[in-house]
């Protein structure tokens, strides 16, 4: 994101889709603010939506809803998806016990799934959702921080 | 057993290094923050081998083989369910929970919910928890130093708690860390180094592997072997065999030749039994008797099946529960790193857990006299020498229980922070004498308890504690950070329908023990029916006390999701002990643009 710094009172570069996520802001309040603290880094923005997530004005209360639906979602997706998968081996097994013959590099196949493939599987997916959730709360930073 | 010179020797290089390495990691420790949270500045690769190595107990080391040289397969539900389980913490627990800033359990319910009756509740079960744990960590390594020197029992356990309180009463957290961080490298070797060497040997070894087996699929003792029971057992008997034993046996003194027809015997405390070679081995009650079970999953039926997904639920959510596992993550910079930290844990964890299975796998073979005692957690003490009768056999076996000595001191210290953590800053007023204080009460108490209780089977309580956790602050820990509606009195409602069905369900499986067991597997694995009804609680009393919910719900939530460099987060510890500069530091340096915290909502 670039920070723009222009001076007090002049509207921004024009950035549209970045204006539009504000929609509603109070504008009297916005110029006030503006002129106590007369930041000539033109980080004025960022403080006022870290005092709105702080006040949880409608604006703010709404972005933190939303990036905590959006961490959560992906948390049960990944760990909801790996449970079902361990959870149906069992059953599996109950049901197929002809799945105990089989063999692969003379190991038999229950065996090779339940010693070696949870391991590189949980961590897989602990991968993917630090990735995933770190890219949220950058996203969630850079909507806060223009 | 064996006498090994060796390994005393190993054993105290180890004790010894864990001293020295304390007073490295003391020198420097003289804060309340620096006790409680190592200063909240660990990186995140050394706290994650901290958090392996304290996580990795002896239920870890040696249960695990033991269990798959009795149970087979279905006994990778354990190494599976420990692995999983943190990876459940680091979906959903591990960022928001640093980010709340608490600096125990307790702590995060009053932070979250705002009610000091809540608080002194978690405390309760964290002390529950902890000292559960605790009691079997002293009593096996008793039984460890008894095995590996023939040194009495109670030693062991004296020694590793004097160890114990020492180093923390020296350093705190701050000493822990570099201890256990250290201590999972040496874990890791101890079990990686006589893996492959056994295993090579045994790919190598005369008869590839195959095993003195019929074809009916019965195993059977392949040389003389002299037995002798520890603890009273009952073993079933499947082929009708001959033997020698002298002691008791189903009530009655025998000394002499004995004929066992299949069916199921009571064997006494101390009675020595002698089995002729190529005699079928007689199985403690409960596992499977012939390779044909053993080596394929689910062959008990369905109440196997409630059994191991009750597992399941146990260990995956019970990890995220566990006092001295969440207070390593308070110890960490950030919510990131938190997250972090998780992750590398997962790496270490899913790398351990290979090498008891292997070690279970080939002590199948080798030692099938245990399968008659029920002390299977000898078996990868006892391998190296077994496999090995010679100078290689006694070294390998001298790492291994050094390795194992590490795995008690390791989780012990955790435990001990933990508790005392929580008793010094909860129950006493919280500056480093107190924590000083209380370490010295929790490793006295729990010492004293270990000599007191009846040695249990250590992974029953270790899987206890876990059924505890997840039907106790698992529930409190995912509604608190991802529902706005949780209210105290729900919390409170679901803590204790929780903890009281697991609390109950152990005091049947107690008297069903005394009265001819005839509790179902529900109770001895309950986690299945207390979790649900545990989550169900708290979300019912919540809705019908809405009003009691917090003011600050969105604030508090904002602290627990808001990434870590918008500067949210207020360390609880600081506000409460920090020193007046310390507070400064926090209120500038943490919010941007020199912005004051706002007060909370009122």
């Amino acid at each position: 994101m670039t920070k723009h710094s222009g001076p007090p009172g002049q509207p921004d570069q024009p950035q549209p889709a970045e204006r539009d996520a504000w929609p509603s802001t109070p504008v009297r309040k916005n110029r006030r603010r503006r002129v106590v603290l007369a930041d000539p880094r033109g980080r004025g923005r960022v403080l006022r939506t870290i005092i709105e997530l702080e006040e949880q004005t409608s604006v703010g209360e709404k972005l933190i809803r939303d990036l905590i639906r959006t961490q959560l979602r992906t948390g049960m997706a990944l760990g909801g998806g790996t449970l079902l998968f361990l959870a149906l081996l069992p059953v599996t097994f109950y049901l197929l016990p002809s799945l105990s013959e089989v063999q692969l590099v003379g190991v038999r196949l229950p065996w090779l799934l339940l010693g070696l493939l949870p391991a590189p599987l949980c961590y897989a997916v602990g991968y993917t959702y630090r990735r995933l959730a770190e890219r949220h709360e950058q996203d969630f930073v850079n909507s806060v921080d223009r | 057993m064996i006498q090994n010179p060796w390994s005393l020797v190993l054993v105290g290089v180890m004790a010894v290094l864990t001293f020295l390495l304390g007073y490295v990691g003391s020198r420097r420790a003289n804060t309340t923050p620096d006790f409680l949270v190592a200063r909240r500045a660990v990186p995140a690769t050394r706290n994650a081998a901290a958090i392996s190595g304290e996580y990795l107990s002896a239920a870890s080391f040696l249960g695990v083989a033991g269990l798959v040289l009795k149970d087979g397969i279905d006994a990778l539900w354990y190494p599976i369910g420990f692995t999983a389980g943190y990876l459940a913490m680091m979906l959903f627990v591990a960022a928001p929970l640093r980010r709340s800033g608490a600096y125990t359990l307790p702590d995060f319910a009053e932070a979250r919910l705002g009610s000091s009756n809540l608080r002194k509740f978690c405390t309760f079960f964290v002390i529950c928890i902890g000292v559960l744990y605790l009691v079997p960590q002293l009593q096996s390594a008793g039984l460890t130093l008894n095995t590996i020197t023939g040194l009495p029992v109670w030693l062991g356990g004296a020694v590793v708690t004097v160890i114990v309180v020492v180093n923390v009463l020296g350093g705190g957290m701050r000493a822990i860390t570099l201890v256990q961080a250290f201590q999972y490298w040496g874990k890791l070797f101890a079990i990686a180094a006589p893996t492959f060497v056994l295993f090579t040997i045994f790919l190598a070894g005369p008869g590839n592997g195959a095993q003195p087996v019929d074809s009916a699929g019965v195993l059977r003792f392949p040389e003389d072997v002299e037995v002798m029971t520890v603890d009273p057992v009952r073993v079933r008997v499947d082929v009708a065999m001959e033997l020698s034993a002298s002691g008791q046996i189903d009530g009655s003194r025998v000394n002499g030749a004995v004929y066992w027809t299949p069916r199921l015997y009571e064997v006494g405390a101390e009675t020595k039994l002698w089995f002729k070679a190529g005699s079928p081995v007689p199985v403690v009650e409960g596992s499977p008797t012939s390779n044909h079970d053993w080596l394929r999953p689910q062959t008990e039926g369905l109440s196997g099946l409630f059994e191991t997904y009750s597992l399941i639920f146990a260990t995956f959510l019970g990890t995220m529960g566990l006092p001295h596992v969440l207070v390593r993550f308070y110890t960490n910079p950030d919510g990131r790193a938190a997250r972090r930290t998780a992750l590398h844990v997962l790496y270490l964890l899913g790398l351990f857990y290979l090498f008891p299975t292997v070690l279970g796998v080939i002590s199948r073979q080798y030692l099938p006299q245990l399968l008659a005692t029920g002390k299977t957690d000898a078996a990868v003490l006892l391998l190296p020498s077994t496999m090995q009768p010679n100078l290689l056999g006694q070294v390998l076996g001298a790492i291994v229980a050094a390795g194992a000595f590490a795995a008690f001191l390791s989780t012990s210290s955790g435990l001990v922070v933990s508790v005392a953590g929580v008793v010094s800053t909860d129950i006493l007023p919280g500056k480093v004498r107190d924590f000083r204080w209380a370490t010295v009460l929790t490793g006295a108490g729990a010492i004293g308890l270990a000599l007191v209780l009846p040695t249990s089977d250590a992974s029953l309580t270790v899987a206890m504690s876990f059924a505890l956790a997840a039907s106790t602050f698992c529930p409190l820990l995912l509604l608190g950070i991802w529902w706005r509606g949780l209210t105290w009195v729900g919390a409170m409602a679901g803590l204790v329908v929780g903890g009281g069905l697991v609390i109950g369900a152990q005091v049947v499986m107690v008297v069903s023990s005394y009265t001819g067991r005839w509790a179902p597997s529900v109770f001895s694995q309950p986690a299945l029916v207390t979790v649900p009804v545990a989550f169900l609680t708290m979300v019912m009393i919540s809705r019908l006390t809405a009003r009691r919910k917090p003011d600050d719900v969105n604030q508090i939530l904002l602290r627990f999701h808001a990434p870590d460099p918008l500067g949210f987060m207020r360390d609880r510890d600081v506000q409460r002990f920090g020193t007046a500069e310390e507070k400064a530091r926090l209120e500038d340096g943490k919010y941007r643009d020199g912005t004051p915290p706002s007060p909370p909502a009122s």
